[in-house]
């Protein structure tokens, strides 16, 4: 019965759309508005067009199921998300026997704050992180829409990814305009002012984050942002390290390595657990989304970066002995290996562009990150340089090809 | 050149921008546009070289030997920097340390030179000496713009005053510190240029 009603209701819907294209195709009323249309269009039901001449490629991988399916890898980081800051303030509320403040306090009061139940603590994680994550994808998604109908470009999956990775890298407490004009640059400097989907050289979430990065460090650096309590301070192990003893870094490190590893430490939101990025890498890997050469280089290049520092003794910097696993699990590492250094559009190409480019992101996480403490998130800047090389890999790879073509065919 | 004295003068502010069109002397443009007040002495400082270099450089144009003309051009315009540096110093030395280096770096300025090569080695010193005025005003005019946009929303002031009461100082408004960094300079510029070449198709490069 229901069922029947709903077929009604989809054919009714269907035939409407189908009623209003003309007025949105060439020549129609609203033909400046075709983009929009189309979005809304090939959202609800599956693309009408079919292909009129050859080569006829039947595949079922568009840019839609890509988009979809690293959508669905990022559930687990969302997830996780979502309990850790929601657990990282539950936690320290409890300690103090306080309540949070605001409309989060009235929401709060009603179900409880307690850091033992996994529902008080998604619903706390929730209150802070849905906001976050409205207003990137309004914002963004205002920006996009009034390019692609000023160019004609149709809408693209695109942005629904580059929203979800955008508030996984932030920290709880940052203030929502910040993120609007965040989301804002990224989309029109990192994005649209190349060509728009397809044709940016840099991650645009990354350059969102880059940007608050450097025009609000207060908001986006220090101890006092990342647990999602009012002037609580609580020092991700990278803030934390550079104070600790150099002859034993970890000995006075509140987190364990198995912390750090489940990701019940505090940090930008989505990125504290190493567990749920590889749930998303196995996911990736396994559908051939992400490139396995990135993902493998990088971590390659920092291993070895790591143990290189390990080897020269520095007894003023403490970071020069932390042991090559830990480094892996702290910050932004996995998050940053398996989302943002892998983004198809933005790495490298070619097969040995991709070791090049993967080398070179892993050893500069590393290298920043140990040989100047003053950016202890060094993720974001090492990838967005990788971004910046990855097209000059690409382009000696394919002289190189040519070459070695030309000497063996004459 | 058939133009006339008055349109050598506008051309190069919005026409023939030497910032925005030809993309010279990027290097001061994101260095001194911090502040208002610095920008303005170089424009100045910049608008003053470039005329009176074109217009000795036009001068003597007859008898400069071919072979060393960059040379000479360079000694006129180190000069006239040398110059303008020591009035600096010797009346405005709280601005003359805040610019530093960068007045010095006039003499590297591609525009003063680009205006003595391109067009006071071939014009009378009249004229070249309007086209030097009006190639600084095209680069103050972007240097203004871009140091008002700094300055008001890196650190919520104009020429010093403040219009937007910062945090710091008991206000609202949150500075932006990545337009105190001078790469947003980057920026700022190439959204000028994107503005003036839509408004003016004719100065987009062809495909």
């Amino acid at each position: 019965m229901i069922l029947g009603k709903l077929h009604i209701m989809l054919k009714t819907l269907n035939k409407l759309f189908l009623d209003l294209k003309p007025q949105f195709e060439k020549g129609g009323k609203y033909q400046t508005l075709y983009p929009l249309y189309e979005a809304f269009d090939s959202f609800l039901f599956s693309t009408t067009k079919s292909t009129s001449s050859a080569p006829h490629v039947r595949d079922a991988v568009d840019l839609k199921r890509i988009m979809i399916t690293v959508i669905i890898a990022l559930i687990p980081c969302t997830l996780m998300a979502l309990w850790n800051t929601g657990y990282q303030a539950n936690q320290v509320l409890t300690e103090v026997g306080m309540m949070p403040e605001g409309w989060r306090g009235a929401i709060m009061q009603m179900i409880g704050v307690n850091p033992g139940s996994i529902i008080s603590n998604m619903a706390h994680g929730a209150l802070y992180f849905v906001p976050i994550y409205l207003v990137t994808v309004i914002a963004g998604s205002i920006w996009e829409a009034l390019f692609n109908l000023i160019r004609g470009h149709e809408f693209s999956e695109a942005y629904l990814v580059t929203s979800l990775l955008l508030p996984l890298t932030l920290p709880p407490t940052i203030p929502l305009w910040q993120v609007a004009v965040g989301a804002s640059f990224g989309v029109i400097f990192a994005k649209e002012v190349f060509g728009g989907v397809g044709k940016n050289f840099m991650n645009p979430a990354l350059a969102s984050r880059a940007f608050i990065y450097f025009a609000y460090p207060a908001q986006m650096t220090g101890d006092k942002v990342w647990t999602a309590v009012d002037g609580v301070s609580s020092a991700t192990p990278l803030t934390a390290l550079p104070q600790a003893d150099p002859a034993n870094p970890l000995a006075n490190l509140d987190y364990s390595w198995f912390q750090a590893f489940i990701g019940t430490i505090p940090g930008s939101m989505g990125e504290t657990s190493t567990l749920a990025c590889l749930l998303g890498a196995a996911l990736l890997l396994v559908t051939g989304i992400a490139s396995w050469r990135i993902m493998l280089s990088m971590l390659i290049g920092a291993v070895i970066t790591a143990i290189c520092f390990n080897l020269v003794p520095e007894p003023a910097n403490p970071l020069y002995a932390l042991p090559v696993h830990y480094h892996l699990v702290f910050g932004g590492f996995a998050f940053g290996l398996v989302f943002m250094a892998t983004d198809p559009v933005s790495a490298a190409q070619t097969q040995t562009g991709q070791w090049l480019y993967g080398i070179l992101i892993g050893f500069l996480v590393i290298f920043i990150r140990v040989a100047n403490p003053a950016y202890p998130e060094s993720v974001m800047l090492a990838i967005l340089l990788g971004n910046v090389f990855a097209p000059l890999f690409d382009y000696f790879v394919v002289r190189a090809n040519i070459r070695r073509r030309i000497v063996r065919n004459g | 050149m058939a133009e006339s004295n008055k349109e050598l003068l506008v051309r190069s502010v919005f026409k023939r921008n030497p910032i925005a069109l030809l993309v010279l002397g990027i290097c001061s443009a994101l260095a001194v546009t911090g502040q208002m007040s610095t920008a303005l002495v170089m424009s100045i400082c910049v608008t003053l070289v470039t005329a009176f270099s074109s217009l000795t450089i036009s001068i003597v144009r007859y008898q400069i030997p071919n072979t060393v003309r960059i040379g000479l051009q360079i000694l006129v315009i180190a000069t006239l920097v040398i110059l303008v540096d020591q009035i600096l110093q010797a009346f405005y030395y709280e601005l003359s340390k805040q610019l530093s280096i960068f007045v010095g770096l006039i003499i590297t300025n591609c525009i003063v030179m680009g205006r003595a090569e391109g067009f006071a080695m071939s014009n009378p010193p009249i004229p070249s000496f309007i086209d030097g005025i009006g190639n600084g005003l095209g680069y103050s005019f972007i240097l203004m713009s871009v140091a008002l946009v700094r300055e008001l929303f890196g650190s919520g002031s104009i020429f010093g005053y403040e219009i937007l009461a910062t945090v710091n100082n008991g206000g609202w408004y949150v500075p932006n510190g990545m337009l105190v960094l001078p790469a947003s300079g980057f920026f700022l510029i190439a959204l000028l240029i994107w503005l003036i070449r839509t408004y003016d198709p004719e100065q987009q490069e062809s495909q």
